[in-house]
This record gives C-alpha cells, sequence and structure tokens, in this order.
C-alpha cells in the first residue's frame, strides 16, 4: 500500500490553525532557524482519515480475531474503560500541576485513583506497597532488580553479584538484571518444567542477589516447590522476584506475597485487560514487601490525616525517579474500572477460566501435537511441532496457516528451550465456539502436514501481503521514507 | 460476576468433562493448600455504569478549568479530532506487537510512517519505534553512547529537564558512571566550561533544545567540540519547536531524543507519552529498541517487519542494547496520525503562533512592576520571569483566580525560588493572555 508521504500533493492542507489573534512581532535570529521545511505529508483530513483507516484493516486484533498468543494475554478489552480513561478531567490534567504549591488540591481525583489501585493491588497479590511508574513490564522488572540491588547496599552485602534466572524466562529477565549491573547464571528446567532444584542449590551461593521468576511459568506450569525455592534464596538474603506476566492464571488463588516472593511487577495489558496497543502503552507497576518498601521510587500517593491525598517525595532511602511523572496514568484508570467491575469473585473466576479454557485445548489436540509436559496446564499450553517438522512442516508454517484461517496464530519458537515450540493461551473471554473452531483448524493443519507438507509454504495467501523477505530487510536497511536503499 | 466470560455454566460442564476433571479447582491442584491466599479481602464487583459514575465523580475533581501556562517538557497543545477518532479504532489498539507481519501491516505502516516523519522532523537518517516516553529516551541515548565509545564519563548541561536528570541518575547509581553537570550562563549552555570538561575518556555530552528555561540554543560549535574528542552528541529537542528551530541533524547531533507528547497525544496526568530516539544511519544497529524495515513479500510487493532484532532482548537475551519489549506503538502511531493531519505548512504555522503568542505574554508581563522576564536569549513557546515574591506563593494564588501560571523553578533548583517558567501554547487566546497578566498583576501588587 502506498505511504501517506506518496499521497502528499504540495499545497494541500489538512488542518487549519486559524489567523493569530495577536500582534505578530515574533523575531527569532535566522541562525537559530532551520532552512527548509520539515518534509512532513501534505493531505487532506479525508486523504488521511482514509489512509489510516484502510492501514486499521490490514491488522488482526482482539477486536476482530482470536488472538490465542501464548504469554501475551489477549484477552478482551472493554470498551466503558477506554471511554473512563479519556474523560477529560484525566486527559487535560497536567501532571505538574500536582507538583504545584497547592496544586494537589486540583488533582485529588488522579490522585485518589493511583491510591486506591494501589490499595486493591496490594490485596490482590499480598503485598505491602506498590508503584505505579513502571511504564511497560520490563521497566517493572528493572525497577524491581535496582530494589534488589538497593537493599543489597543498604544491608552491606557488598559481594552480590549473581541473579539467576530459569532458561524458560522471557528474554526481558536477563536484560533487565543485566542493565541493573548483575550477572546472570541461567538454570535449566527438570524434566517436569519445573526448576532443576539440585542445579539451583549448586548455583546459590553467598554472591547471589536473587532470583527471578515467572508463576505460572512460560511452559504453563505452575511450580510447587515454589516454597522451597524461596528458602533456599532467602537463606543467602538472596531477593525473589515474581514475574507477574502469567498472573493472569492464579486471581484469587495464589499471592506472590504469601509464598515466599518479595517484589513482584504486573503487565496490566495482560492481567488487567488494558489494550496492547499494537506493542504498547502498557503499565508495570512493582509491588513490595516490608523488606523493600523504603526504597520504592518517589513520588509515592498518600493520604492525609485529613482524607487529601498528596504526592510525598521525602523518603530517604528511595532508589529516586524511575519515570518523568506518576506512571502511565491512562492506562492505570483502565485497570482501576476493571478490577473494581470484577471485584472479588470476578477476578477470581478470571483465572477459574482462562485455566479452563487453556486445558479444554491442550487435551483436544494432545492427540494431533506433541505436548511438551503431560499435566494439566494453567493459563497456556505448550506443544512441539516436531512430530509435522518430521513431515517437513515447521511452527512458523502452521502459523501461518491459521492466518489464512481468521486466527491470529499462538506464540511460536517460545519459550526458546522448546523446539518448534507453539504456545497456546486462549484467555478467559473466549467461547468454547471460537475454541472449539481453532481446534479443528489446528487438526486440519496436521492432516494437511501429513497430506500436502509442500502447501504451507505458501501460506498466507489471504492476506495484503505473503510472506516478507526478513532477510533482506535487515541487510537492505530501509527504515524511512527519505532514506535510500544501501546496506551501511 | 464477570461479564466478559463467555462460558455458560452448561459449558464449562462439557469443558470440564473433556478434560477429565471433576471441577474448576481440580485444575488448580498443584497450588497446595499451604500456598492459597492468605486472604482476597476485595470489595464485591459493581455494575459497568456503578464503576462510571465512581470513576466520572473522580474525574471531576480534578480541575482542568484553570488556564494552563504550564509546560516543563509536557504542553498543552490542541489534537484534532481526526487523530483521536482514528487512533479509537480496535483494529490497532487491540492488536499485541507485530510479531507476525503478514496480519499486522496496519500497525507496521503505521510505525514506518511515524519514524520517517521523525526523520524528517529531525533530519536525522533513522528512528525507532519509540521509547517509553522523553526521559527513558533520553537515558537509552546515553547508554547507547556508552556502549558506543567504551568510555564512562558524560557530561550533562544544566539546561536539561531536572527530571531527566533525576532519573538518569537512578539508573544508574549502582553503575560506575562519572556524571560531570554544566552550568547554564544567561540562559544558554557554557561552551567554555564544556570545552574544558570534554576529554577522551567522555562518552557523551547532552543538550537539550530549547533548554528546561526555555531558552533556545545553537549547538553547532559543541558539538564540534565533543566530535574532536570522539564524543557522542546526544540533544534532547521539543519536536514542535522544529516547525521552525534548526535541526540538530544541522547542528552535527549524534543522537537525537525527546518526549513527543506534543505530537497528538493528551496531558494524560503524566503518561502514556511518547518517547523517540534518532540516530545516524551508520549507528542504527546500537540502536535500542524496535525499528521496522520495509523489504518485499514473495510476491515482490512492498512489505513491513520488525527489522534488526538481533539487537533485542528476546534474542539477545543479557547481551541486548535495552531490555525494552512493549514500548509504546499507539503513541507513535498517534503521532504519526498528527503529523500527517498538520502537514508541513500546519507545523510551520504552529510552531509561528506559539512563538507569537508567547512573544505577546513576554511583553505584558515584563510591564508589571517588579517582573523582569529574561531576555538573554531568544525562547520558544516558555520562558523564564524573575518575580518580586516566591514563585510557588504567586503561583497559589493565582491557582485561585484560575491560573495555573506556570512551573516554580525552585521545585528543582535551589536559589531559583523568584522564577517562573510560563509556558503559552497556540491554545491561549489572546484575552486568556490579557487576563493571565492582569490577574499577575493583582496577584503581586494587590
Amino acid at each position: 500500500m502506498e505511504l501517506i508521504f506518496e499521497k502528499s500533493i504540495e499545497g494541500r492542507t489538512g488542518f487549519c490553525f486559524g489567523s493569530s489573534d495577536v500582534p505578530d512581532k515574533a523575531q527569532i535570529s535566522e541562525k537559530y532557524l532551520r532552512q527548509d521545511e520539515a518534509a512532513l505529508p501534505e493531505t487532506s483530513e479525508l486523504d488521511v482519515v482514509r489512509h489510516y483507516t484502510r492501514l486499521s484493516q490490514r491488522n488482526f486484533s482482539i477486536d476482530t480475531h482470536f488472538y490465542p498468543l501464548g504469554s501475551c494475554t489477549m484477552k478482551y478489552n472493554p470498551k466503558f474503560t477506554e471511554m473512563l480513561s479519556n474523560l477529560a478531567g484525566f486527559r487535560n490534567l497536567h501532571p505538574l500541576l500536582a507538583q504545584l504549591s497547592g496544586g494537589e488540591r486540583w488533582t485529588q481525583g488522579a490522585l485518589q485513583v493511583l491510591y486506591e489501585l494501589e490499595g486493591l493491588l496490594c490485596e490482590i497479590t499480598g503485598f505491602s506497597a506498590f508503584t505505579m511508574q513502571p511504564l511497560a513490564g520490563a521497566h517493572g522488572e528493572l525497577t524491581g532488580i535496582m530494589l534488589m540491588a538497593a537493599y543489597h547496599k543498604a544491608k552491606g552485602n557488598t559481594h552480590k553479584k549473581y541473579v539467576i534466572v530459569p532458561d524458560s524466562a522471557h528474554g526481558t529477565n536477563p536484560a533487565s538484571a543485566a542493565l541493573a549491573g548483575f550477572e546472570i547464571i541461567s538454570i535449566p528446567s527438570n524434566k517436569e518444567g519445573g526448576m532443576d532444584l539440585e542445579a539451583l542449590k549448586a548455583a546459590v551461593n553467598d554472591e547471589t542477589a536473587g532470583l527471578m521468576m515467572t508463576v505460572p511459568s512460560t511452559y504453563g506450569l505452575f511450580e510447587s516447590h515454589v516454597s522451597e525455592i524461596a528458602q533456599i534464596i532467602h537463606q543467602v538474603d538472596g531477593i525473589m522476584y515474581y514475574d507477574g506476566a502469567n498472573l493472569n492464571a492464579v486471581l484469587g488463588r495464589l499471592r506472590p506475597g504469601d509464598v515466599g516472593f518479595d517484589v513482584m511487577h504486573i503487565n496490566m495489558h495482560k492481567t488487567f485487560a488494558t489494550p496492547h496497543g499494537g506493542g504498547g502503552p502498557g503499565a508495570g507497576p512493582v509491588g513490595v514487601n516490608e523488606k523493600l518498601v523504603d526504597f520504592l521510587p518517589v513520588s509515592r500517593v498518600v493520604q492525609k490525616e485529613n482524607g487529601m491525598y498528596a504526592l510525598n517525595y521525602r523518603y530517604d532511602k528511595s532508589i529516586g525517579y524511575i519515570a518523568s511523572f506518576y506512571g502511565n496514568f491512562g492506562v492505570l484508570v483502565r485497570a482501576y474500572a476493571y478490577i473494581l467491575m470484577l471485584g472479588k469473585e470476578g477476578l477470581r473466576e478470571t483465572a477459574s477460566h482462562a485455566v479452563l479454557n487453556a486445558n479444554y485445548i491442550m487435551r483436544k489436540l494432545q492427540k494431533h501435537y506433541k505436548i511438551c509436559f503431560d499435566h494439566l496446564c494453567m493459563h497456556e499450553s505448550v506443544f512441539s511441532a516436531s512430530n509435522q517438522l518430521e513431515r517437513g512442516v515447521h511452527a512458523i508454517d502452521i502459523a501461518k496457516f491459521l492466518i489464512d484461517q481468521g486466527i491470529h496464530p499462538p506464540t511460536v519458537y517460545f519459550p526458546i528451550s522448546v523446539p518448534e515450540a507453539i504456545m497456546i493461551e486462549p484467555t478467559e473471554t473466549e467461547s468454547k465456539q471460537t475454541m472449539d473452531r481453532f481446534i479443528e483448524k489446528m487438526i486440519e493443519a496436521d492432516q494437511l502436514s501429513q497430506t500436502n507438507p509442500q502447501a504451507f509454504k505458501e501460506f498466507p495467501k489471504t492476506m495484503p501481503i505473503t510472506r516478507p523477505d526478513e532477510v533482506k530487510a535487515a541487510r537492505d536497511i530501509k527504515t524511512s521514507f527519505f532514506q535510500k536503499i544501501a546496506s551501511p | 460476576m464477570n461479564p466478559y466470560i463467555a462460558n455458560t455454566p452448561r459449558e464449562s460442564s462439557e469443558l470440564l468433562k473433556a478434560i477429565g476433571v471433576e471441577n474448576i479447582d481440580a485444575l488448580f491442584v498443584d497450588i497446595k493448600s499451604e500456598h492459597r491466599p492468605k486472604s482476597f479481602d476485595l470489595p464485591e464487583g459493581l455494575s459497568e455504569y456503578e464503576v462510571v459514575s465512581h470513576i466520572t465523580s473522580l474525574s471531576l475533581k480534578n480541575n482542568i478549568y484553570v488556564v494552563p501556562f504550564i509546560g516543563g517538557g509536557y504542553y498543552d497543545h490542541y489534537i484534532p479530532a481526526a487523530v483521536s477518532a482514528l487512533i479509537s479504532r480496535g483494529e490497532f489498539y487491540t492488536a499485541y506487537t507485530p510479531y507476525q507481519p503478514e496480519c499486522a501491516q496496519g500497525t507496521l505502516q503505521a510505525l514506518f510512517e511515524y519514524q520517517s516523519s521523525m526523520c524528517a522532523l529531525t533530519g536525522m537518517d533513522v528512528s525507532n519505534a519509540s521509547m517509553y516516553d522523553g526521559g527513558s529516551a533520553l537515558y537509552e541515548a546515553m547508554m547507547m553512547a556508552i556502549r558506543m565509545t567504551g568510555r564512562s564519563k558524560i557530561i550533562i548541561d544544566g539546561g536539561v529537564s531536572p527530571i531527566y536528570r533525576k532519573i538518569i541518575k537512578t539508573y544508574t547509581h549502582h553503575l560506575s558512571y562519572e556524571f560531570q553537570e554544566t552550568p547554564v550562563v544567561h540562559g544558554q549552555s557554557s561552551r567554555e566550561e564544556i570545552n574544558r570538561l570534554l576529554d577522551t575518556n567522555t562518552a557523551a555530552i547532552i543538550l537539550q533544545n530549547p533548554n528546561f528555561f526555555g531558552a533556545v540554543d545553537d549547538f553547532t560549535d559543541i558539538n564540534e567540540m565533543a566530535h574532536q574528542k570522539g564524543v557522542m552528541a546526544i540533544v534532547s529537542v521539543y519536536p514542535i519547536s522544529l516547525g521552525l528551530l534548526k535541526t540538530p541533524a544541522s547542528m552535527g547531533a549524534d543522537i537525537v531524543c525527546g518526549e513527543g507528547q506534543s505530537l497528538g497525544l493528551p496531558l494524560n496526568f503524566g503518561g502514556p507519552y511518547l518517547g523517540f530516539l534518532c540516530t545516524r544511519k551508520k549507528y542504527i544497529r546500537k540502536m535500542p529498541g524496535r525499528i521496522v524495515g520495509e523489504t518485499v513479500d514473495s510476491l515482490g510487493r512492498r512489505s513491513f517487519v520488525n527489522t534488526l532484532q538481533a539487537r533485542e532482548q528476546h534474542i539477545r537475551r543479557e547481551k541486548a542494547t535495552s531490555n525494552i519489549c512493549t514500548n509504546v506503538s499507539m503513541c507513535a502511531i498517534q503521532a504519526a496520525i498528527f503529523m500527517a493531519m498538520v502537514g508541513k505548512s500546519g507545523l510551520r504555522q504552529m510552531a509561528h503562533l506559539n512563538v507569537a503568542k508567547a512573544e505577546y505574554a513576554k511583553g505584558l508581563l515584563s510591564k508589571i512592576k517588579g517582573v523582569e522576564v529574561k531576555k538573554s536569549a531568544p525562547t520558544f513557546n516558555e520562558f523564564t520571569v524573575h518575580l518580586p515574591k516566591d514563585a510557588s506563593v504567586v503561583i497559589e494564588n493565582m491557582m485561585d483566580k484560575g491560573f495555573a501560571a506556570g512551573f516554580a523553578l525552585g521545585r528543582y533548583y535551589k536559589g531559583l525560588e523568584r522564577y517562573l517558567l510560563v509556558a503559552v501554547t497556540e491554545k491561549r487566546t489572546k484575552d486568556e493572555i490579557d487576563r493571565f497578566a492582569k490577574a499577575m498583576d493583582e496577584v503581586l501588587w494587590s
């Protein structure tokens, strides 16, 4: 499809700013001015509306398609939460207003949202306090690891060097720990998909700063030795980090704070139904127990004796600012609305049906695809396309087949420890009918791999494009309309 | 209780039967009884209209009716209705990161257009697909320079947002980098001091245009000095100002970053916002974050994909250029649509209006007894005013008259308690500015 730049017609405008109502005496010396005009598109409003409407139609989305992307919790994003985050009283609120002298009284509603959401998250997870500031899951991880570093520094644990990460972890875990200055030790999983406790014991020593664990794991399994693992880590004064990517599976059934974890992040754009936006914005609040509470970033929202809400920056041991303001407020409002609406029972039911649906799909596909761990799963199940590969059909080929069936593919090739991985997370919001159709199409793919494996190479056929040449994209780099293709 | 669950009780039974378990609890056998929640004392669920009523009433407790003359890097610009309408399309905002390009060409092409517009704006060769916000973009730019040079010293100009400087301090607290801060003299960066500190152990010099005090500068000479010592020049920039001002590229910047909120994003009480990061083409493989590239499909048709992914955490894990995964794609698309709506001449006109209105406000304020408008450097739409009283007291009194009068510099700068930072965007009318100046006079002298 043409780029908006290619629809540009010299002299056309999409927006009128009107004439100035002040005398125009503005003079900035020539030496500070740009010589050319920024070459933005010259288009009418209708050009823009048609262009981006058409572009949107070239996407799969939750609103239009089943999207069982494992580890991403692509549940339905309720429309009323969109409406609420767009209320003028939130949209038009300047963040610095709250920091002006006396400005807190102009932002009481927003501060109350942050304060109450913190209380709800504490009760959901069993932690003492939350910071709402991290702007995405990985940002939460980095914040959590910095809290870990601050804890060890305050205790004089100068010898702490290593963070332990299971091999099934998301890539963000080791990347975040490395950014905070730690070295990474990777621990393999055992045959049952759990953590190899012997390998863990062998790896843990006085230099262990902490452990990052995703529960349930990215294999979709609950680690039943969690208390034992916490004990091993705590024995060397290590910190237990809970990666909340898969929290959806255990809402109301397990609270990380109760089972030995010291710090966690939540992906609001997974568990609490805020939209993913095609890759953000998310929000990654971080919760801590009493061990780490003094180190939380500033500001923190407090309620004063007179009932007013206020920003407090006076925490001596705080790690400081981790974001410009108070978090992705627009995302947090959506999550707050979602939690209030579902309440205690609704949240428990969320986990129940997320796990019910995941197990249903697992059982139904088990005869056709190689299951990695023959065990009840939590919110997602992990298969390997190794049987299909024997016929020359890869996980990615099955993914492309599904696209032609109007289904967004599951996550493929993750976890990286599973060859030809296919990771399926239906979430609680999908119906039996939708799942049955998916199961039917997955079985069809398996059958086709037996009868005509060659056919897969041409999928998808029904999309605006067929498979793109990714090697060319990385070799003949073109990342802007203005750039001529040339190898750097 | 949960209207978003589709399963009826009957269907749930069918599912359980297919799985071969008695009830839902049986699916959770791995969670032992000692692991059960010690408490789960949450409120009962509410209806949609009860939640809407509650949260709407909270939104009304915020005062958005004060006339804003407050900026500090975040501005009250007009957002054309078409921008909001287009980004409300579920096809955009309920999609995930485009891992399967064939069914994500909408997101991918829109991000490619965003990258292209950012290049047009900044004059740089390449842009990534977004960072979280201006502060995190500056941190990522700095880390990129440290990785590329293998050096450990950073010089930060005192005109860089104090909020950003605090963020960088937190992120690097436990790492062994050396920071040196250079002063702002008469509103502008001190060439002398920067030149004195630049050495072959310096990874980067970080500058901001316009700086936090609103002053506009041309950093060409500083960037040249930096390059002579092999130092990367990082410039944080306010995108709307680039409708008029010299591009960081033409000043010789190596990495350009900043806060993109002004490009069609609401103020949102601090987020979501948009961090942008642009650089020279030769540095693209060192750039953090997602990058969309153009290629062709098997039939030779133009296609867009996430490219150069070998830099990223999902492939390289602890050796990645950044830990960033979810970024702010939707905000980047919003900015792309905004830039297309406003267009080439519109951006210039918008920038021009900002300057004109700010100059008009400057004129009125400088006529007030005891008020001194700092004039040592040119400004864009924000400027520093010296008051005869503590600025925070003046702000509080101005609030009562219905104005958010600006930002008190004493909040972040010791010794500048009487300085007020005033922002005037295209949205402020002559009438509002007139009333603002009148109110200021009253607050100070009656």
